[in-house]
């Protein structure tokens, strides 16, 4: 057995990079993702922190040019992905791999009706013939809470929620061994956002799916997630199970996005913003990229930006901090 | 005897569509007193930023009273409007769109002090913006900088300073920080709470967000499609809530805390049309517990509690 076999996906070394005439955009530098089987892998950070970068290079789907990959090691259920040609790679996306994209509204093609933009990945992937696949898809359909008869209306005869319902349905008609959602429920209302995370967390059951979250919101997180892993700046910085995460903090990046939450058990508090912002990806700093930002930087912070060290099996951290004996953060949030 | 800054009653705006009448606020009442905060929160389509605007007169009303410092400016003339509105001003959700990209930082806070002439000397009103500037936490340097080339946080400070260059008591903040990313978010909300601390303004803080609302509110509304079916101190909302949407509601967010494993109530369906709607509750279709009675008449606001108003027929 070879130790792939192990994970749904394995990426070893990642580094992407967009050549433009303004200079070389540092999008992804150099991370690792390993996921296991049925397993959930919340993907954090904020706008610009590569997330969603690292999904579409998973898919292959990064723009050359001006989009640069560099990979290691690229597995996805043991197929070694780099070396595919692009018409087998096709066979791949949304056989073997689907993604769910932020918006609904700009996904779906406005000229098909729902139920034909179900029935083509079925066709292709499926080769059904386009009569079976149509009733496949109303099936889909009544799977996401969709009446099937509904199959026959368009886009835009379907509210914001039933939008992002049809994506999953068209994400999932075959059986995808891994789901990448990008920030899935992000443009839909808190009341509806609830509905279709209960509906993907019921599918993903259902099917098996292993299944990358990528999301700003740790609530979800929360919810949803076995792991996850804490970008920035094209690095992860942290990552562990959710309780490692949650409840054993170690990166100061990760203490400033959960100071930065309005706490709801002590709600006179004054928020505690990490200071400054996200640094420029065309120049990035020499040595910790979150360095100008953090409260406990050192001279030590400045050179090499820090690798990622096990603290125990399932956690670790990218800090160069934690190179000082008794070093820790303080996370006043629980106190 | 409250010191009252703002009353508004029975305030309405309805839009005609094709397809009939559109009710966005339909009869909403509440008060407000002067250096607090009411949040008004809803989901889209439930009336919250028409409501917002309609009290600026942004929007005409259809009906009703907007009492502010015990004036009705709904009967205020075009003029003497514009000289009220130095006293209530407006910060937008969207820090990209709702900056001219022409104009420099400086010609877009200072345009509100030239246009009212607040001051008309060149380096007095240079010396306002650089004052309004240091306010909102924008470098010196940044003055002559266009808005595409800021980021979003330091945009929306941009429209802070605006909305302070007339040193208004009154600010309607819509979605102030929901295009921003969440350590940006916790540094413009401190800054509106200091200003709010230091200048006495009171803020109609507006959102979809309930967690930046109970951090940041006195009082809390809830809105459902036009109407306010629950209102009540925020601690009073989040610890009792009562009306079945804001259960609902308040059990749909996400929290980033292991150790809370709560009850979900899910709602079924969602937010009907605003067009042409019956007289009955408007969330009997979508709610848990609703009665056959529920589909006779609309529910008033009633306080049930001291302070705490709730629109339902089965509580009150």
């Amino acid at each position: 057995m070879s130790e792939t076999e192990k994970h749904i996906l394995d990426v070893k070394n990642l580094v992407v990079r967009y050549e433009t005439e303004d200079g070389i955009v540092r999008a992804i530098n150099g991370i690792d993702i390993q996921l296991g089987y049925k397993q959930t892998l919340g993907l954090v950070g904020e706008t610009g922190a590569g997330k969603t970068t690292a999904a579409l290079s998973i898919l292959r789907l990064v723009p050359s040019p001006p989009g640069v990959v560099e990979c290691d090691l690229l597995h996805i259920d043991g197929l070694d992905i780099l070396s595919l040609p692009d018409h087998k790679m096709e066979e791949v996306r949304g056989k073997e791999v689907s993604m769910i994209f932020q918006d609904p509204m700009t996904v779906l093609n406005p000229v098909f009706t729902v139920g034909e933009q179900i029935a083509e990945s079925l066709e292709i992937h499926e080769h059904l013939s386009h009569k079976d696949a149509l009733q496949r898809a109303e099936s889909m359909l009544e799977l996401v809470g969709i009446p099937g008869s509904r199959a026959n209306e368009y886009p835009h005869q379907f509210s914001g929620g039933m939008k992002q319902r049809v994506v999953i349905a068209i994400a999932l008609a075959c059986s995808p061994k891994l789901l990448i959602a990008d920030e899935p429920t992000t443009a839909l209302d808190v009341t509806i956002q609830a509905q279709v995370l209960e509906l993907m967390s019921q599918l993903k059951d259902k099917y098996d799916t292993s299944m990358i979250m990528i999301t700003h919101d740790l609530g979800i997180v929360a919810e949803v997630c076995d792991k996850v892993a804490v970008m920035y700046a094209g690095r992860i910085v942290e990552q562990g199970l959710l309780e490692d995460v949650f409840n054993h903090t170690l990166h100061p990046y990760t203490e400033g996005l959960f100071n930065s939450l309005p706490n709801v058990k002590n709600r006179t508090a004054m928020l505690k913003p990490i200071r400054g912002l996200m640094p420029d990806p065309t120049n990035l700093p020499s040595g910790c990229a979150f360095a100008p930002r953090c409260n406990y930087a050192t001279e030590a912070c400045l050179g090499e930006p820090p690798a990622l060290r096990a603290v125990s099996d399932t956690h670790s951290v990218a800090c160069a901090a934690y190179n000082t004996p008794g070093f820790h953060i303080e996370k006043g949030r629980d106190a | 005897m409250a010191d009252t800054i703002l009353e508004v009653r029975n305030l309405k705006k309805y839009f005609k569509t094709a397809r009939g009448m559109l009710h966005a606020v339909d009869d909403i009442s509440f008060t407000l007193e002067r250096g607090k905060t009411l949040g008004l929160v809803g989901e889209s389509g439930c009336g919250k930023s028409t409501t917002g605007r309609s009290i600026l007169r942004l929007i005409e009303p259809s009906a009703g009273e907007v009492l502010f410092d015990g004036t009705d400016i709904c009967k205020l003339s075009s003029g003497e409007m514009r000289k009220k509105r130095k006293d209530m001003q407006i910060i937008f959700q969207d820090p990209f769109s709702s900056l001219d990209p022409k104009k420099t930082v400086n010609q877009i806070i200072s345009e509100p002090i030239r246009e009212n002439r607040i001051l008309t000397k060149k380096h007095a009103i240079e010396e306002k913006v650089l004052e309004l500037m240091e306010t909102v936490g924008l470098a010196e340097r940044l003055i002559n900088s266009y808005p595409h080339e800021l980021d979003g946080g330091r945009r929306q400070r941009i429209g802070i300073a605006r909305a302070l260059a007339m040193q208004p008591k009154l600010i309607v903040c819509d979605e102030p920080v929901s295009a921003l990313d969440v350590s940006i978010q916790a540094q413009i909300l401190n800054l509106l709470k200091t200003l709010q601390e230091k200048m006495g303004l009171t803020y109609i803080f507006i959102t979809h967000d309930l967690s930046v609302v109970n951090h940041f509110s006195n009082d809390i509304a809830v809105m459902y499609l036009g109407q306010i079916v629950e209102k009540a101190p925020a601690e009073e909302l989040f610890a009792n809530p009562i009306h079945p949407y804001t259960k609902a509601l308040l059990s749909a967010i996400p929290v980033p805390d292991l150790s809370e494993k709560r009850q979900r109530i899910s709602l079924k369906g969602e937010i009907t049309s605003p067009i042409n709607l019956p007289d009955a509750c408007r969330f009997a279709n979508r709610c848990f517990d609703c009665q056959d009675g529920c589909r006779e008449g609309i529910p008033q606001l009633r306080e049930v509690t001291p302070n705490h108003f709730v629109a339902c027929f089965l509580h009150g």
